[in-house]
């Protein structure tokens, strides 16, 4: 016997039956307002919840962060994307344009010259990060992204060379994998 | 100078009225502003948040970063509106909100110390004889300028945020108006400062203790309702309420035009607030505190508008609080709550109050009152079963009749 699938994925509620002091309401006003008297009066509460945000920084989870991209470099310090297209083709926001060209060394087939990541236009998923096969592509635990035009933010191949330098000791390369780095940061 | 000052301005009620109107204007002006800023604070707090704290000490500058972004903005109007009715709307709504103050018992009955002898003068603007008919006017032409805001904006959803706001503010003008009756008719003044002296006749031992409140409770606590429902604050703001109109009346408005909406809105918080406090909680009475409460020294006067202003405040705050309590009521249910319980309930309380009048019996018999009719409103809507809204009934219909009789 075939179930419906309205058997078995539905499920049915019934409305509740109100309480008496709920019917009055009334009484449920007061359960209120004592509810938010107390949040109100409770300075505790608040001081655990809010990060002042210019002085003090949340703690973020450094390996999994997904923030502003990087092009790592490989052990001679040359970039090591392969100009693959993986991340381009992954990419759902298609944010990431390559034009790639014969490699000048010996290992690799092709490198890229230009390789442009629009800021803009990302949307943070690291779905290059999973695709790439060299693990060439990386989301750094970094997010003030500023910039004053939306030019400045379309970040070439330079600039996400230099936010490898700048994040390197704070989330090495994953290839070779380097482990034992604190796993949170701000 | 300051001779001529003292014997021909401060000395005349007129010059008084004069000078008090001037320094009520702008010191409300103030209130209202910090009313802005209490509100975001509160709601911070209720939030577990710690609200505007940049701007200044505890961001008690706040209100001044406010009023200069509002003043910079753009101020935008939109291409197809009713230009003038667009333009007059904020204004309505604010000059509206601020003439109220007028009526207002600020600080009771004072002498100069130059000026022994003379009759004691009122620190209040205007001592007019229908006192609460204006006040109950005025507060409720503070509609006009959200229906014609939301008229002359030429969207739909002003509109229906104007059409939302005239609705409600009709259908609570009328458990308003009955529960002001009850105060006019326990303390059989129609003048502000009068109820409120009515209000400091002692309770055995203790002076200026005998607050309308106490002996209506049920009427103060309609009074604060319809008072939500005419500043438009939650749980009653369907005329603006963000999920559904985006802005209501106030959509297309930008800039300055939209700061005096707020302005009006905050003004018109405090006056109702005074009301309530003149007419319920003993104006600037306080229990006990003979030499508040009668003494004609000016320093009485200044405590009197101060304890006055407090009062003010409490209310002002608890409204705050109710936003961050209750949910916004459904249209169908704020209607409901206005014509089938607080029109009802209302009009007990002034039969009771009329009862009282006619046989004169003692005072206490109308707080017994008060709390026989709640609880007999309460085994009303126990017994009267969950309510029905409109297209549920249609719907019950149908199913009773079956599916061929509906189509």
């Amino acid at each position: 016997m075939v179930t419906d699938w309205k058997d078995r994925d539905v499920l049915y509620v019934d409305q509740p039956e109100l309480t008496m002091t709920e019917r009055l309401y009334l009484p449920q006003v007061f359960g209120g307002l004592k509810t938010t008297l107390r949040h109100m009066f409770k300075k505790r509460l608040r001081d655990e919840t809010v990060v002042q945000y210019p002085e003090q920084k949340r703690v973020l989870r450094l390996e999994n962060y997904r923030g502003v991209h990087r092009l790592n470099r490989d052990e001679q310090g040359r970039v090591a994307c392969v100009a693959c297209f993986m991340c381009a083709t992954a990419c759902p926001a298609h944010c990431i344009h390559i034009v790639g060209d014969e490699s000048p060394w010996p290992d690799r087939e092709k490198y890229p010259i230009r390789f442009d990541i629009d800021e803009l236009r990302c949307i943070y998923c690291g779905m290059c990060e999973e695709a790439c096969p060299v693990d060439a592509i990386e989301l750094t635990p970094e997010y003030h992204l500023v910039g004053t035009s939306r030019e400045e933010m379309i970040f070439d191949k330079e600039k996400l060379l230099m936010v490898y330098d700048r994040t390197k000791d704070m989330k090495p390369r994953k290839n070779p994998p380097i482990t034992g780095y604190p796993s949170t940061g701000r | 100078m300051w001779d001529w000052i003292k014997a021909h301005v401060l000395s005349e009620q007129f010059g008084f009225s004069l000078v008090l109107a001037f320094a009520l204007f702008g010191a409300i002006l103030t209130a209202v502003a910090y009313c802005i800023l209490l509100e975001r604070k509160l709601s911070a707090w209720v939030q577990d948040r710690y609200g505007p704290n940049r701007v200044g000490p505890f961001g008690l500058l706040q209100p001044l970063a406010d009023g200069l972004k509002f003043l910079l903005k753009e101020d935008i109007i939109p291409r197809n509106v009713d230009r003038v009715l667009f333009i007059l709307a904020p204004a309505l709504a604010f000059v509206v909100a601020m003439v109220g103050y007028a009526i207002l018992p600020w600080g009771g009955r004072f002498q100069w110390p130059w000026a022994e002898g003379s009759p004691p003068l009122l620190a209040q603007v205007a001592s007019v004889d229908i006192g609460l008919l204006y006040l109950v006017a005025v507060a409720s032409l503070g509609v006009y300028g959200i229906v014609i805001g939301g008229w002359a904006s030429n969207n739909k959803y002003s509109f229906y945020g104007g059409m939302r706001a005239a609705a409600q503010m009709l259908s609570y003008e009328v458990p308003m108006g009955m529960a002001i009756l009850v105060a006019i008719l326990c303390t059989g003044h129609l003048r502000l400062e009068q109820m409120v002296e009515v209000q400091n006749q002692p309770i055995g031992p203790v002076s200026g203790a005998s607050w309308t409140v106490f002996f209506h409770p049920l009427a103060a606590l309609i009074l604060f309702i319809t008072a939500l429902a005419e500043t438009n604050r939650l749980p009653f703001d369907l005329a603006e309420c963000e999920q559904e109109l985006i802005g209501g009346y106030h959509t297309e408005y930008s800039a300055l035009k939209l700061a005096l909406f707020f302005l009006g809105e905050y003004a018109h918080m405090i006056t109702n607030s005074g009301l309530m406090v003149a007419m319920f909680f003993g104006g600037y009475l306080i229990p006990g505190w003979t030499w508040l409460n009668e003494s004609l020294s000016p320093w009485a006067m200044l405590a009197r508008i101060g304890v006055f202003s407090g009062k003010i405040a409490l209310f002002i705050g608890f409204y705050m609080l109710i936003r961050w309590t209750l949910v916004r009521l459904r249209f169908d249910q704020l209607m409901r709550l206005a014509w089938k319980s607080l029109v009802p309930i209302t009009m007990a309380l002034v039969a009771l109050q009329v009862v009282i009048i006619y046989t004169g019996w003692s005072r206490w018999v109308a707080l017994a009152g008060n709390l026989a009719v709640l609880l007999i409103a309460g085994a009303v809507s126990l017994a009267s079963g969950s309510p029905v809204t409109g297209r549920q009934q249609s719907l019950m219909r149908r199913e009773a009749t079956g599916p061929g009789a509906a189509a």
